[in-house]
């Protein structure tokens, strides 16, 4: 009688969530609110982890309670513990969830709200999640080893070689656009500068007082920083107002730049203890605090979505990023839809944590889905915001114009009316000179989510604080992960030189570590200048390319799933990871050979390369370029960005080519031939 | 009506889940393992598995404890 109700129950939920997305997919001319997004989201979640999860948790993978976790078989108190599912719920998702799915929506929110919905929705139930929850279970009957290391296991050493360097490729490419999204955010904005470089002395005090004041006290000092993170908001703006100040914090994009690189070298070899932790403690209290506030707030206020469900800039040609709905789409949003790099967390140390095995569905699947309402929320932050105000926001001046006049007329030509007076208007309420080249997402997200907490709590002039502190949580995490990844990167360099160089296998090395830090700041700074100085670059170009690194990292971890899958001699559905595995691989394909090999150089790295290398040779000046210089840097920028693009198809489809291979081997053997570690009975562990 | 012991209960449960947010394991769990498994070691003092933990969790090797 129970399970009678509660399908029922289910039922009804299906009916709101068909209805919801009836509403959302096919009302037109009238404006359709906020609510209806989230309504159809949660409902279709909610389902999709009832009945999909659940057979993917008893039929697909059989998880069985009976059976000791690592967390329960080696239990040390320290690596490995037995953790309670809701806290180990939030260990997972404040690992998982970082910039990319606040970023990626917003920037496909140039499509209108709807392509970017129905991805964010369909993608994070049948792929995303899906990849989360095998990998993890994977790693779980593998004493919690990493994704490296199970690629090698059950593909052999070539694949796992491959995979790590495909890797620490994707390492460099996420910590480039991560700071070019900074750089962007902070350009010009003595306000956003001084309160994020304020973020760096809290650090430093927080992570003395933790170390000889108060040791351990993380709850402690994290109250006190983020007092003091408040009041660098409110200083900040006093100091953009102060005519004595504001200059010192005034800093051009390229400054910016090199700071950033300055400080990712020394962040990355200074003690974990002084500066790393305490902001990590920061940033992740801060994040998962702003995603509940985003997500009460959008309830209350029920916005809007001013963006139209569809825009005509899915047929490619959309100023804030080129290229069709297809395959674009589907590598503009990877963060929220499915995420490779989410294959490294759920091979580290979550599985070493899982206190029973039917856990690993909730913690899994279900943290997927809520890093997936997190990008719906910030789709629906980037939707509520005047059309006209995105596009000004977002375009490049080289396709809007320098100045708010010329950008205004340009966008409304597009049909997004706007006048010059509403630019400057949204620059002053948000207490900053002006909206205009700042791509990237997070200034987009941030008036925004700006816009939804004035609504909610309107006080005077209080958008100011809300724009700023917005931006500052999204800075907050980025360097937090841009230290954090120079770190891993450098080691993951060393691992990979110490193969050819023995002075590198020494992790201790003060030398090998300065060279190696020195070497991976180096990789992502140079492709950090090259977005912010090649009029050409940016987001543009570093998006799409992390796009296709991510994905490429997803396509693997799905292969690696099939693997399993076939040696457990579980063929009857191996289609579960195929089906997404061959999805993920035809986007990331069809993106790949789109930017190698489109005729159209906005889009196409090498056609772009032959035209300026063609107007070298004929003694001409191509614009953006005003110089010699600029045009061997536009082509030595496109020579680095196509060879790096063909470098993610080869690591992609070598990786495919070992998945064939074992696939086929494993198939014809009567017998398992997976390498899971021994099943031990939990009852003969003793549990505290 | 709640008791002090259950608020107790549900205030621990708050601390110790918002220390896992940042991957900070519980000491007191720590100390009941130690005393069960191993009686005859001395556990680590709670400044020293803090930072024990705090290296592991940042200074290891090469691990990646967040995403993008």
């Amino acid at each position: 009688m129970k399970t009678v109700s509660k399908n029922v129950l289910f039922v009804l939920l299906g009916l709101l969530g068909a209805w919801a997305l009836g509403v959302v997919a096919l009302r037109r001319g009238e404006p359709v609110n906020a609510l209806w997004v989230v309504v159809a989201a949660i409902s279709i979640y909610l389902i999709a982890y009832r009945y999909y999860s659940l057979f993917i948790a008893r039929r697909v993978l059989e998880l069985d309670d009976a059976r000791a976790t690592p967390a329960v078989r080696l239990n040390d108190g320290l690596d490995y513990v037995p953790t309670h599912r809701h806290m180990l719920f939030g260990h997972h998702f404040a690992a998982i969830a970082g910039a990319g799915p606040l970023v990626g929506p917003v920037l496909a929110a140039q499509l209108g709200y709807l392509p970017g919905t129905l991805w964010l929705i369909a993608g994070v139930v049948f792929a995303g999640a899906v990849q989360d929850f095998l990998v993890l279970f994977i790693s779980m009957r593998r004493d919690g080893r990493s994704l490296g290391e199970l690629v090698r296991m059950e593909m052999g050493e070539t694949a796992g070689l491959i995979t790590l360097f495909g890797t620490f490729m994707i390492m460099i490419i996420i910590l480039a656009v991560l700071a070019l999204i900074v750089v962007k955010a902070l350009a010009n904005s003595p306000w956003g500068m001084f309160t994020v470089a304020a973020t760096v002395p809290i650090a430093l005090f927080m992570g003395v007082y933790l170390r000889y004041l108060r040791p351990g006290r993380i709850g402690e000092v994290s109250v006190i920083g983020f007092v003091l993170l408040m009041a660098a908001i409110w200083g900040g703006g006093i100091v953009a107002q102060t005519p004595g100040w504001a200059p010192a914090f005034t800093l051009s994009a390229l400054q910016i730049t090199w700071l950033l690189i300055g400080y990712g070298f020394v962040a990355a070899v200074l003690p974990v203890w002084l500066l790393l932790a305490p902001r990590d403690y920061l940033s992740t209290f801060l994040k998962i605090g702003t995603i509940a506030a985003l997500a009460v707030a959008i309830a209350i206020v029920a916005p809007n979505l001013k963006m139209p469900a569809l825009t005509a800039f899915v047929d490619g040609n959309g100023p804030v990023w080129k290229g069709a709905l297809f395959p674009f789409l589907f590598i503009t949003i990877a963060c929220g839809a499915i995420s490779g790099f989410h294959a490294l967390i759920s091979s580290g140390t979550t599985p070493k944590l899982i206190a029973t095995e039917t856990d690993a569905r909730y913690i899994g699947y279900g943290a997927m889905l809520a890093e997936s309402f997190v990008g719906i929320m910030a789709l629906v932050a980037a939707s509520v915001i005047e059309p006209g105000v995105y596009f000004a926001m977002n375009s490049p001046a080289a396709i809007v114009g320098h100045d708010v006049a010329t950008v205004a007329q340009t966008v409304s030509s597009w049909g997004f009316t706007i006048a010059p007076g509403q630019l400057e208007q949204t620059a002053r309420d948000i207490g900053e000179s002006t909206v205009l080249g700042r791509a990237g997402g997070a200034p987009t997200l941030a008036v925004g989510m700006a816009q939804i907490l004035h609504t909610l709590m309107p006080h005077g002039d209080s958008m100011g604080f809300w724009y700023h502190f917005a931006i500052l949580f999204e800075a907050l995490f980025i360097l937090t992960a841009v230290d954090a990844g120079t770190r891993a990167g450098r080691f993951m360099l060393q691992d990979l030189l110490g193969r050819f160089v023995p002075l590198f296998r020494d992790t201790n090395s003060w030398t090998a570590n300065l060279l190696a830090t020195a070497g991976c700041v180096a990789f992502w700074g140079y492709f950090l200048h090259q977005g912010v100085t090649d009029p050409l670059g940016g987001v543009n170009t570093l998006w799409p390319m992390f796009g296709i690194s991510n994905q490429m990292l997803a396509g693997i971890a799905l292969m690696l799933s099939v693997v399993v899958l076939v040696r457990m001699k579980r063929e009857r559905y191996v289609w579960l990871p195929a089906l997404p595995a061959v999805w993920l691989l035809a986007c990331t394909t069809a993106a790949g050979l789109t930017k190698l090999f489109s005729d159209d150089p906005a889009i196409g790295f090498v056609a772009q390369m032959h035209r300026y290398q063609a107007a070298l040779d004929a003694g001409t000046l191509l614009a953006p370029a005003t110089n010699e210089a600029d045009m061997h840097h536009i082509i030595g920028n496109a020579i680095v960005n196509s060879t790096l693009t063909a470098l993610f198809l080869a690591v992609m489809f070598s990786v495919l080519f070992y998945t064939i291979r074992v696939t086929h081997q494993a198939w014809a053997l009567p017998q398992r031939s997976d390498r899971e570690t021994a099943c031990e009975p939990a009852g003969q562990v003793a549990v505290e | 009506m709640m008791t002090g012991t259950r608020l107790r209960a549900i205030w621990r449960f708050a601390r110790d889940a918002a220390a896992q947010l940042v991957g900070m394991p519980s000491y007191d769990d720590y100390l009941a393992h130690m005393r069960s498994h191993h009686p005859g070691r001395e556990p680590m003092s709670r400044e020293a598995f803090f930072r024990e933990r705090l290296d592991a969790r940042y200074g290891g090797k090469g691990r990646i404890s967040r995403c993008c």
